[in-house]
């Protein structure tokens, strides 16, 4: 365990002493400012028409995070494992008394922590949107949207560190997991035309649906927690193998 | 302290290392001489625990490579050849997660330690990124020493730096040595002379030869080979140069090519061409094989099987004329 957490502080700590996680962070920050004063905007001056009906609400913040989080996670992990390969220090972490899984686990509850910190600093738009609107926001869709993006990101960083593992050049890695990402993101895409079995496989690995049709509507389902936790697992135990399997090349 | 028993490694259809054996006691300063290529580091990275072998054993402090790996991980400090640095840290935080990862219980003692060991105290706040070559070498080695290892493997630890601090290392490394196990691989025939106990050249995965310095030495200073070279069969003036006073040990190496030692003092080389010249034999070449330690490497790790006129020094290089 002491060796996943000094992993994952120097993981951490270094985020602040790189340009990319400053530009991610400002890049999320932007858009998500644009977006939400659009919407509150439009919802005011609707209101002021007195056509009303429009209340925001906070999925005008999650329904941004989430796309933001698609692009920006594999600029978070793209370097993790690939530029230990490339520097030579995978050497010293993998001769060091220290488990193949821990410095796996360690980089991805690194790249976590920063993305933790990114996403509590959103927080500021439900607080304020809180004062905005009459009685305030759902507390319980705040609740399970973030918890929801949360478990989100979390599968997507132990993807984006899986990537990592395979490769030892950033650029490779940032595209590959972007595209991985994506596949994820949208493979119920084709499922109505792969047929009743298909379809239905394809929906239930969808990414997307267990995020939209539950903790974006403020529903909390077990199966959908066990989904990303299983693939958070999965993804980790991949990046495990790859790292074991780059001893026996 | 160190075991290795008919290690071998291949990656893909290439075999880097070919059943190699050997062993380095506590105390004991062993040096990988061979040219690139030759499986000084993939043996070096078996025995941290880096990859396993193919086939054979090897065990480090009484632990396996493969089956104890985090134990032996424990015993050994690692140069690798390409120094492991995070750049955007400085000297001081590597340092300090290194330590972490070892579970140094005195770990800002240590460190101080050394960093005066490796002298970086002024730059010990600095960036890795910021420090010149010899001087990442210099960090890169303060990290091995980190756990006053039992074992250290230090992969070409002179490479980079400068006379001065070459002499400093070396002396570090021999001040090691009296209590450790030290295993360093280098190309630099000199420094395994000044440094290790024993060398052990290596060529394509193979131990050529193993020996003392000072045996080598012994061969560098020993008696003076001639080599002879005729017209025709060498097997026939074989009986001829052997009865020649002062020649020992006669050899045929080629067809036509005979080699012989002379006894310390005696100069046999003008009787042996007067002696062939006499019997009517064409005297093609006469010379002197003066063997360094550079020329002992050369031969042995050389491509081609070996041929003694590799690393002649072509002294007296005559057809001699009466």
């Amino acid at each position: 365990m002491r060796n996943i957490w000094t992993i994952a502080q120097r993981e951490f700590k270094l985020f602040f002493s790189s340009p990319i996680a400053y530009v991610v962070a400002f890049i999320v920050y932007l858009i998500l400012g644009i977006i939400f004063y659009a919407n509150i905007a439009a919802a005011s001056a609707q209101q002021f028409n007195g056509s009303g009906g429009y209340t925001p609400n906070i999925q005008i913040v999650l329904g941004p995070l989430v796309t933001l989080m698609l692009f920006s996670i594999p600029a978070v992990t793209m370097r993790t494992l690939a530029e230990e390969q490339k520097m030579g220090t995978l050497e010293l972490l993998l001769t060091a008394p220290v488990r193949d899984w821990e410095v796996i686990i360690g980089k991805w509850l690194g790249a976590f922590l920063f993305i933790f910190v990114l996403l509590a600093v959103t927080w500021i738009y439900p607080l304020i949107l809180n004062r905005l609107i009459q009685p305030g926001i759902d507390q319980g869709l705040l609740v399970s949207g973030y918890l929801g993006l949360l478990l989100l990101v979390s599968s997507f960083i132990a993807l984006g560190i899986m990537v990592s593992s395979f490769f030892s050049n950033q650029i490779a890695a940032f595209f590959a997991t972007l595209g991985l990402l994506l596949v994820v993101w949208m493979i119920s895409y084709p499922a109505q035309a792969a047929g009743a079995t298909g379809g239905e496989l394809l929906r239930y690995l969808d990414f997307s649906e267990h995020f939209y049709n539950s903790f974006f509507r403020g529903i909390i389902e077990l199966k959908d927690v066990v989904f990303y936790l299983s693939a958070t697992a999965l993804a980790l135990m991949i990046g495990s193998v790859s790292v074991e399997m780059r001893r026996w090349r | 302290m160190i075991r290795v028993s008919g290690l071998t490694k291949d990656y893909g259809a290439r075999r880097a290392i070919d059943n190699l054996t050997f062993d380095a006691q506590r105390g004991e300063i062993l040096g990988f001489l061979g040219p690139n290529g030759a499986g000084k580091t993939t043996t070096m990275r078996i025995l941290t625990g880096y990859m396993p072998p193919t086939s054979g054993k090897a065990e480090v402090g009484g632990f396996d490579v493969v089956e104890q790996s985090l134990d032996v991980r424990k015993l050994v400090g690692y140069l690798p050849e390409t120094v492991p640095l995070y750049p955007e840290m400085t000297v001081y935080d590597y340092l300090k997660f290194m330590a972490d990862l070892r579970k140094l219980s005195n770990a800002e003692e240590r460190i101080d330690e050394v960093i005066e060991t490796v002298h970086m105290e002024e730059r010990a706040d600095g960036y890795i990124e910021k420090l010149s070559k010899g001087m990442r070498q210099r960090v890169g080695l303060a990290q091995a020493l980190l756990h006053k290892p039992e074992v250290l493997i230090l992969d070409e630890p002179t490479i980079g730096l400068d006379p001065a601090q070459i002499i400093e290392v070396r002396n570090l490394i021999r001040e090691i040595g009296k209590e450790r196990t030290v295993l360093l691989s280098t190309h630099i025939l000199s420094e395994a002379q000044q440094v290790c106990n024993r060398v052990l050249i290596i060529n394509k995965g193979k131990i050529v030869t193993e020996d003392t310095p000072e045996h080598l030495q012994t061969r560098l200073s020993g008696a003076t080979r001639v080599i002879i070279r005729i017209r025709g069969d060498a097997t026939d003036v074989h009986p001829i140069v052997e009865k020649i006073p002062g020649v020992l040990n006669v050899s045929k190496i080629s067809a036509d090519s005979l080699e012989f030692e002379t006894a310390p003092g005696m100069d046999a080389r003008p009787d042996v061409a007067r002696a062939l010249i006499r019997d009517g034999y064409d005297l093609l070449e006469l010379h002197a094989a003066n063997i360094s330690l550079e020329d002992i490497f050369l031969q042995l790790t050389r491509e081609e099987p070996a041929v003694p006129e590799i690393g002649v020094v072509p002294e007296i290089e005559t057809p001699e004329e009466n």
